[in-house]
C-alpha cells in the first residue's frame, strides 16, 4: 500500500484513539497497528463508521501464540471496500488468562472465527452468543494450537524407538 | 459354418465344496455350502474419505472389477452390508459416525481396513486424526499402502473372502467374539 495511504489511516487512527496505539509497523507493506487491548471494539466500530475509513469488512481474526512474551494475540484483518485499503490490527492477551469481548457486536461473521480462536487457543470472547468448540472433538481437554502442547497424537506406539530397535 | 459353432467359455466358476457325490446326489455340510454362498456375494459399504477411495474406484471400475469377485453391489446403507469397507483418514470428529455405521451393520460383518490412515493414522500423526480404526472398531484385514493399488485392495477382499469362506457358523455366538466386541464398547 502507498505510503501516502498508509499516513493517512494512521492520522485518522490518532486523531481519535492516540493513546490506545502501541506501535505501528508495515512488514511486507501491510499497514499493522499494536493496541491496547481495553478499547479494540471500539476502535473497529470507529474504523467502521468513520466515513473516510470505512473498514467494514472482516477479512480474518484469528489468534497467535508466542510462548517467549507469555501471550496470545488477537489479530484482526479489516478491509475498506470503498478505499480497497486493508490493515492488521493486534492486541495482545496474557497466555494464563486471555479474555477480551466479543466482534460480534460490529460484525455477525466474526461469530464462527471466534469460536475457532477459541477452540484453538482458548481465548474466551465475553459477549458471544455461543462459544463452544467449533472444529475439534467436543470432549478435548486441549487448545492444541498453543504451543505448550504437542502436535502429535501422544498415544502412537508405531514411531517409538522399540519398533526400530533403538 | 463357424458361427455356429459352440465355443468353449472361459467362464470360471465356483468349485464346489468337499462332500460325497453318486449318480443324482452331492452331499456336503450345511456350513461348507453356506460358506460358499456368503464367500461370492459379499456386499460392501465402502466408507471412502479421501484418496483410498479413489483407488477403490478404480477397483470397481471395468479395468480391475470387483464384480469378478460376487461383490458388484455396493451397499450404501450399513443394515444390508457385509463387509464396511474404511478407506481413508478418520478424524477423531469422524469416529463416533464410523462406529455407528458399524453398529447399524447386522452380523456377520467383516471389516476392512485399507490404506496406512485407516490402519495407523499414516502420516498424519496429530491431536485431530484417529490413530487407527481398530482403536474404535474391530477390523479383520488390514490392507497397507498410501494409497494402496487396486491389486492390493483385491488382494485384501480376496483375505476377507478366505475368512467368510471359513468362518464356523457358531463363531459369531461364542463367549471369545462377544468378549472381543465388549472390549470395544460394543453391545
Amino acid at each position: 500500500m502507498d505510503s501516502t495511504i498508509q499516513e493517512k489511516i494512521i492520522g485518522i487512527l490518532r486523531d481519535k484513539f492516540e493513546s490506545e496505539i502501541l506501535s505501528v509497523e508495515s512488514p511486507y507493506n501491510f499497514l499493522t497497528f499494536n493496541l491496547r487491548q481495553e478499547k479494540i471494539i471500539q476502535i473497529i466500530e470507529f474504523l467502521y463508521t468513520n466515513p473516510q475509513a470505512r473498514f467494514q469488512y472482516l477479512t480474518t481474526l484469528c489468534g497467535i501464540h508466542y510462548p517467549e512474551q507469555k501471550q496470545i494475540a488477537i489479530m484482526y484483518q479489516l478491509h475498506s471496500l470503498t478505499n480497497n485499503w486493508r490493515i492488521r490490527l493486534k492486541i495482545f492477551l496474557p497466555e494464563e488468562n486471555p479474555v477480551t469481548p466479543t466482534l460480534t457486536t460490529v460484525f455477525a461473521g466474526a461469530n464462527w472465527m471466534e469460536r475457532e480462536t477459541y477452540d484453538f487457543f482458548g481465548v474466551r470472547f465475553t459477549g458471544h452468543p455461543d462459544l463452544r468448540r467449533i472444529l475439534n472433538v467436543e470432549d478435548m481437554i486441549i487448545f492444541p494450537m498453543r504451543k505448550e502442547y504437542p502436535l502429535e497424537d501422544q498415544t502412537r506406539e508405531d514411531k517409538k524407538d522399540f519398533m526400530f530397535g533403538r | 459354418m463357424q458361427a455356429t459353432e459352440t465355443k468353449k467359455t472361459d467362464i470360471k466358476l465356483v468349485e464346489k465344496p468337499e462332500g460325497y457325490e453318486g449318480a443324482g446326489f452331492f452331499a456336503t455340510s450345511l456350513e461348507k455350502v453356506v460358506g460358499m454362498a456368503r464367500k461370492n456375494s459379499i456386499w460392501p459399504l465402502p466408507f471412502a474419505t479421501s484418496c483410498c477411495g479413489i483407488e477403490f474406484m478404480a477397483t470397481m471400475g471395468a479395468h480391475y472389477d470387483l464384480a469378478r469377485f460376487g461383490s458388484e453391489r455396493l451397499s450404501f446403507s450399513p443394515r444390508q452390508a457385509d463387509l464396511l469397507m474404511v478407506m481413508g483418514t478418520i478424524a477423531k470428529k469422524m469416529g463416533p459416525v464410523l462406529r455407528q455405521v458399524y453398529e447399524q451393520m447386522a452380523e456377520p460383518r467383516w471389516v476392512l481396513s485399507v490404506g496406512a490412515c485407516a490402519c495407523s493414522g499414516g502420516i498424519f500423526d496429530t491431536y485431530s486424526v484417529l490413530q487407527g480404526i481398530d482403536r474404535i472398531i474391530p477390523v479383520d484385514v488390514y490392507v497397507p499402502g498410501c494409497p494402496p493399488r487396486p491389486e492390493q485392495i483385491i488382494d485384501g477382499i480376496m483375505k476377507i473372502q478366505h475368512l467368510v469362506e471359513n468362518e464356523s457358523l457358531r463363531r459369531r455366538d461364542s463367549p471369545e467374539y462377544k468378549a472381543m466386541l465388549n472390549k470395544y464398547g460394543i453391545e
